[in-house]
């Protein structure tokens, strides 16, 4: 047993003495990591994932093409030796905009998930926690969030604050914060009032340790499971913002804004929209992949209690 | 009954605080928004009246009741760009969006709900395999990719039905809703198929349908009649709780399909800059959020006896 588990049996020598045991067969990563070695889907996923941010990485170094380079005679040439996904409209490189569109998804994803981690948690913590007063302020402002469709408020967002990277990330996250923090205050609803919780009261410790260290940390397996799971909706999210022309704009390539682009020559130039349209649905598939794996070795009895989560992003 | 009476009641604050909330973002705009609007060739008068027209002149607390005392009148104010009402606009733009988002859920439940059924009655067969591989590529694939696949199909490739426009007779808004409906639903199948099958999986668990199989029953009656009624439930809510991302989707595949509608009308306004109307489509937007929510509510209470006390 440690930390990582949703205990069950809660063992009164914790309390004393939590003492955090070496990676053993129980531990979260050792639960984790031993589901995605034996599978090989989830391990071509884990490993697909992690080339798409090696390369999201590196991309300036790649001996690519400048993404936002024109060339008049080079316009809508298919495939080829020298454009080996072809050229846009402008002449541009596919292959260089696709992965210099990587870059952008990337950090949509993990922007988006750590801002709606870090607030959610927050919010879910002190609400879940503390009752009445401030908890239910902070679960009536959830509540009024929670009144308007994500894409929408996001649409709303960009256009108020005007559009660049920080703004994408800022407006995706107002919608998944208050969806972050029902999840984490279900969590920690279910464990505060738990026996070794109370046992760590009657020892004396203080609030914010019971807090982090007995509440927070067993419950954090549901968190784990819904930030993979967030990082995918967060990228479908962007990917929709770009395709509607808004947040990232051109000329930054955005997997969105190339089909965007391409959707106008879908018949003469069908490469245009194929190849970042690939791009989302295999990184998109990636993440959800491991994150299901993830979830079945935290805990195989969870119900997808993270499924109205994910599609918060996605449409 | 009692019940639908306190989540009305609980739902008031809720939809204060979001209209609330649109009040303040539409005034937190940096800079100003009549500026904004009439672009770098504005003189200071026209700027000046535009900030009259739209009420920015007033007090904050003034434009504030305004706002309700308008909203209370259905009064959204003018558009900017198209000198109409904003509530007209939103009345024409209201009907096709509503009846896509309805196309969408009929489509997430025709193709999900058996989809899930049948992966939890041959679970790990090879039909839960591929439910659950069609579950995984609905919801990895975005709206506007099955959006552009559909339309490149069956409207470019074999012209069946029109790529653009709402339809004019009933006949034709039919077929103009298919691609549509069909790119915003499929999004939502993969969600409805696993909600399904999770949920009728665990009430084939439970000691009721044990008790019905072993009283006799042939599987038609305790699926249909003993399982299917509770294991759906969830299904309901899942849908409920994502209606708003629905809209949003419809939103979209309008985009893809050249659709008039509450997408088209707000990503015109947003190009644009016509803020009353924006502000039009957000209000509307939490209005069928909260109504239909309260919807699902009472359904739910409909369909299970638990929650009606």
């Amino acid at each position: 047993m440690t930390v990582g588990d949703a205990v069950d049996v809660p063992l009164p020598a914790r309390v004393a003495a939590p003492v955090r045991p070496a990676a053993d067969s129980f531990s979260l990563h050792g639960r984790v990591s031993r589901t995605v070695l034996r599978k090989p889907l989830i391990l071509a996923s884990a490993l697909f994932i992690v080339a798409a941010v090696g390369s999201a990485v590196v991309v300036p170094t790649l001996p690519l093409g400048d993404p936002t380079e024109q060339s008049v005679v080079r316009r809508l040439k298919p495939p080829s030796a020298e454009n080996v996904l072809g050229t846009d409209r402008l002449g541009r490189d596919i292959l260089s905009r696709v992965m210099w569109g990587t870059r952008i998804s990337l950090t949509v994803g993990i922007g988006v998930v750590a801002i709606s981690a870090l607030f959610g948690t927050l919010v879910g913590l002190l609400s879940g926690y503390f009752v009445g007063g401030l908890a239910d302020v902070l679960m009536r402002v959830v509540d009024v969030l929670l009144a308007f469709p994500p894409l929408i408020l996001a649409m709303v967002m960009v256009t108020v604050l005007g559009p660049s990277l920080q703004t994408v990330v800022v407006a995706i996250s107002i919608g998944v914060v208050p969806r972050f923090a029902r999840v984490a205050r279900a969590a920690i609803l279910a464990i505060r009032e738990r026996e070794y919780v109370l046992g760590a009261r009657a020892l004396g410790a203080s609030t914010p340790r019971i807090m982090l260290r007995h509440v927070l940390l067993n419950a954090i397996d549901p968190l784990i499971v819904l930030c993979t799971l967030l990082v995918p909706a967060a990228i479908l999210t962007e990917a929709l913002l770009s395709f509607l022309g808004l947040g990232i704009v051109e000329p930054t390539p955005t997997w969105g804004n190339m089909i965007n682009n391409g959707r106008l020559v879908l018949r003469e130039a069908p490469w245009l929209t194929f190849f970042p349209s690939a791009a989302i649905v295999l990184t998109v598939i990636a993440f959800n992949l491991l994150g299901d794996a993830i979830r079945d070795a935290l805990d195989p009895n969870t119900k997808d209690f993270a499924a109205p989560m994910r599609a918060t992003g996605g449409a | 009954m009692r019940r639908l009476f306190e989540r009305l009641v609980q739902l008031v604050p809720t939809t204060v605080g979001a209209l609330v909330l649109v009040f303040a973002l539409m005034r937190i705009v940096p800079g100003d928004p009549a500026a904004a609007m009439l672009g770098t060739n504005a003189t200071p008068q026209s700027v000046a009246d535009l900030r009259s027209q739209l009420g920015l002149d007033r007090p904050l607390y003034q434009q504030f009741v305004d706002y309700f005392l308008g909203l209370a009148q259905l009064d959204l104010g003018r558009s900017l760009a198209l000198r109409t009402p904003v509530s007209t606009l939103l009345w024409q733009a209201l009907g096709p969006t509503l009846l896509l988002t309805l196309g969408g859920t009929l489509v997430s439940v025709v193709v999900g709900v058996p989809l899930g059924i049948v992966a939890a009655l041959w679970r790990g067969s090879w039909a839960d395999y591929v439910a659950s591989v069609g579950a995984l590529l609905g919801i990895s694939i975005p709206v506007f990719v099955w959006g552009v696949l559909l339309l490149l199909t069956f409207s470019l490739q074999w012209p069946l039905l029109p790529s653009a426009g709402a339809g004019a007779d009933p006949w034709e808004v039919v077929r103009a809703l298919i691609l549509p409906s069909l790119a915003t639903g499929f999004f939502q199948v993969g969600l409805v198929a696993r909600i399904t099958r999770s949920s009728l999986l665990s009430v084939l668990a439970h000691d009721y349908v044990r008790t019905a199989r072993a009283k006799g029953l042939g599987p038609q009656a305790v699926i249909g009649n003993h399982a299917l009624r509770n294991g759906l439930i969830p299904v309901l809510t899942v849908i409920g709780l994502n209606l708003g991302t629905l809209l949003g989707g419809a939103v979209v595949a309008e985009t893809v399909f050249t659709r008039p509608g509450l997408g088209r009308l707000m990503l015109d306004a947003i190009s644009a800059r016509d803020y009353p109307v924006i502000q039009g489509v957000v209000v509307v937007s939490v209005l069928f959020v909260v109504v239909l929510n309260l919807l699902v509510d009472v359904l739910y209470s409909a369909v299970d006896p638990r929650v009606r006390a």
